[in-house]
């Protein structure tokens, strides 16, 4: 059964290794299984790596363990009304029978749930199948058995009251036991159905989203952001080996007449990107601004600086804007801002090199994001150009698949010969390898 | 000693009380990590925001248990020489003098460069011994005769290569010297790590812990860990200043007030004699529990209605 609940657990996003379910094995048995808020607990500290995963673990475990009443459906008040006179007879009938008219509800919940061990209910994947296990969980409950008893009722007995009630009782049983699969499906099939829907959204164009799918992708930003961040934020020195830092060596040793027993290095600080970002807000492009903006204020950690820029038909820095709002508001008030004009990459070039040229020095990645669509007007390659001789990197990221570069009004390749890096950049998936890949470039 | 810590502690519920008896007031959940941190001898890996008393168990755990705690706090760029052990290399030194006078004394006798080196042999090398090793926090709680309790605090502070190094002692309670091999611990030692969670630890070494995440507590919880700390306080006033604490942890703050800054504002209250909450006093204490101006900012503005219910919830009628 613990098997089964780490298996509904693993499915709810928790991870457990085998070694780790041994561990939690250990520990049940250390407190015993008798208390179950005190097993909750256990298993919870053994298993859970993260507050969210003790979180889902906790609420799994609720999950599992509730057991709901089988009941026959009939109220306390039918029952008595009906059977006041007589007891029901049950002489002869199956035991589901029996159990049900007897409103036996312990009797009914445990033959439900080895209905279910035996046919595996928790092998259920898709909703799909909820029917026909709840089907198979009756079979094996003894309805057949319990149709037998109905009909029987019917021509033999001719007792049409008792067969009605039997009927009106199978009908709940039924409910019943799709209720159960339907909890199981939450419980064991969540991973599978999140699984696909996670791989999907990774690889949809972000300029093509859908609305409701902003939740789930502003979580997914994050923890791709997170294992970046955790990647890249390990050091900040690195020792050059080799090179003896002979003046604190020379004091370290002191104490041992000048025999140098611990070596000192030179070490050298781990250069941090600092990042100028400019994002399109107009368009189709938008889409991708907001979600290259999330990514980069979830890495703003690791970073030792971001100035961010937003830009349709002129420029404007929006660091303010971003730093004090929460990253959806912000990027709200930032589209108001500078609105949806039709864009004019020459005039934000320009100013962007009033604002900021200034400070992009050779510890600056700046990065673009845009379509390079300008509307014929005149792209300013030159700015482009003093720009990229005096940053570190210059990347452009383009949400139009390549394959519609330089078509048009596109001078994505003339702009092209001036960044260090060109790539197309539609999807979550493109976003981040890009994003990685800075970070580890300028390590 | 294992065994004899498990007849001493047979309950989750002893070891509350044990807990509770040096002054620290468990929650089920810590009460339980900590009896199957004994039961299982795996070390546990304490979470949560600063001040809620995370440090104060280890503490609390070797005072219940009569064990000497040693601590260790880590930090960037602390390495194994800080932490385990180092050679005495001072006394190294002298004694690679000493040996090359008795050396030479002792091998004067021999004429042959032969029998010399064999004699030399004859000699245990103790260079490389434990006499000459100076046990840090981590060979000392292995040390203990009586076993320890070792608190390895702010592990997330420490770099990632000191954390594979720990793991080592996490899951057999030994250390492996170079030169000299392995040392087993005497008696298995309590391990509790703590973590404020400014980085995210290794899968390996969240494996080998029993993950425990301490909160803010609620307001019975508080209630009590205030009445050990502070006995002479008045039930009427506990309760004002506790429901205050958990109104304020309500607010969108920076930095929320955790228990240690709650007891620090309740003594503060007393040294200044009042006896029952008023805006003004909370206003004028409002810098122990809130740490950000802004945060004072909106605590202060915050604080008349809050007094309000705080005295409610403490049976005062205003």
């Amino acid at each position: 059964m613990l098997l089964d609940l780490l298996r509904a657990a693993r499915g709810a996003g928790v991870a457990i290794s085998v070694a780790e379910s041994l561990d939690a094995f250990r520990a049940a048995e250390v407190v015993g299984y008798s208390d179950r808020e005190v097993l909750r607990d256990t298993l919870s500290l053994s298993l859970g790596k993260t507050i969210e995963d003790k979180r889902t673990f906790e609420a799994c475990f609720d999950l599992f363990f509730q057991r709901e009443m089988v009941t026959s459906g009939e109220t306390e008040g039918e029952a008595q009304q009906r059977g006041a006179g007589q007891p029901a007879d049950t002489d002869g009938m199956s035991p589901l029978a029996s159990m049900l008219l007897d409103n036996d509800q312990a009797g009914l919940a445990a033959s439900m749930e080895s209905a279910a061990a035996a046919i595996g209910a928790s092998n259920i994947a898709l909703f799909t199948q909820t029917n026909m296990f709840a089907w198979r969980i009756l079979e094996q409950m003894g309805l057949p058995e319990l149709d037998r008893d109905i009909a029987h009722l019917r021509g033999e007995g001719a007792d049409e009251a008792a067969a009605q009630r039997l009927e009106a009782m199978r009908a709940a049983i039924g409910a019943q036991a799709r209720a159960y699969m339907e909890r199981q499906l939450t419980l064991f099939s969540a991973a599978t159905t999140r699984d696909i829907r996670e791989g999907a959204l990774r690889n949809v164009r972000l300029s093509q989203l859908d609305r409701r799918d902003m939740d789930r992708m502003r979580t997914l930003v994050r923890d791709m952001a997170k294992q970046i961040a955790t990647r890249y934020s390990r050091k900040r020195y690195e020792d050059r080996k080799g090179q003896l830092n002979i003046r604190r060596t020379m004091r370290k040793n002191m104490s041992f007449d000048g025999i140098p027993f611990n070596m000192i290095w030179k070490r050298q600080r781990i250069d941090r990107p600092s990042i100028m970002v400019l994002c399109d807000v107009s368009g189709s492009v938008a889409a991708v601004s907001r979600f290259l903006l999330m990514f980069l204020y979830s890495l703003a950690d690791v970073l030792a600086g971001i100035r961010s820029f937003a830009y349709s038909n002129h420029l404007i820095e929006v660091s303010d804007i971003l730093a004090r709002r929460e990253i959806d508001d912000a990027i709200e008030e930032v589209m108001k801002v500078v609105g949806f004009g039709s864009s004019d990459y020459g005039r934000c070039l320009v100013d962007f090199s009033e604002v900021a040229m200034r400070s992009v020095n050779r510890h600056t990645t700046v990065i673009i994001l845009g379509d390079a669509r300008g509307n014929r007007n005149e792209p300013r390659i030159d700015i482009l150009k003093q720009i990229f001789e005096r940053a570190n990197r210059v990347i452009w990221l383009n949400p139009e698949p390549q394959s519609l570069w330089g078509t048009g009004d596109s001078d994505i390749l003339r702009y092209e010969p001036f960044c260090h890096q060109v790539t197309s950049c539609g999807t979550l998936v493109q976003l981040e390898r890009v994003i990685s890949e800075m970070m580890a470039q300028s390590q | 000693m294992d065994t004899d810590i498990s007849d001493r502690i047979p309950t989750i519920e002893s070891v509350r009380a044990g807990l509770a008896g040096t002054g620290y007031i468990p929650s089920r959940q810590i009460a339980t990590a900590l009896f199957l941190a004994m039961r299982l001898g795996k070390p546990i890996l304490a979470e949560g925001p600063a001040g809620v008393g995370k440090t104060e168990l280890a503490k609390a755990t070797a005072e219940f248990l009569g064990l000497p705690l040693v601590r260790m706090q880590c930090y960037d760029g602390l390495d194994e020489s800080k932490a385990l052990y180092e050679w005495k290399y001072g006394k190294q030194l002298l004694y690679t003098q000493i040996l090359k006078e008795k050396v030479s004394a002792v091998l004067s006798k021999d004429d042959t460069m032969d029998a010399a080196l064999a004699r030399l042999h004859e000699f245990d090398d103790i260079f490389f011994s434990e006499r000459f090793l100076e046990p840090r926090p981590l060979l000392k709680a292995l040390q203990e005769p009586r076993g320890a309790v070792l608190l390895i605090d702010e592990i997330d502070k420490a770099d990632e290569e000191f954390e594979a190094f720990l793991l080592e002692i996490l899951s057999d309670h030994q250390v492996t010297i170079p030169e000299i091999g392995t040392i087993q611990a005497i008696v298995k030692p309590i391990v509790i790590l703590t973590s404020n969670n400014t980085r995210d630890l290794g899968d390996a070494m969240k494996r080998r812990c029993l993950h425990l995440h301490i909160g803010y507590p609620d307001a019975k919880l508080e209630e009590q860990i205030i009445d050990s700390r502070i006995p002479g306080i008045e039930d009427s006033l506990r309760r004002q200043l506790v429901s205050f604490v958990q109104q304020l942890r309500g607010l969108d703050l920076r930095k929320l007030p955790s228990v240690s800054e709650t007891i620090d504002w309740a003594r503060a209250i007393l040294l200044l004699n009042a006896s029952r909450l008023d805006t003004e006093v909370v206003q004028d204490t409002l810098n122990l529990l809130l740490k950000f101006e802004g945060d004072m900012k909106m605590g202060g503005k915050a604080a008349g209605e809050l007094v309000h219910k705080a005295r409610r919830d403490g049976g005062l009628e205003d």
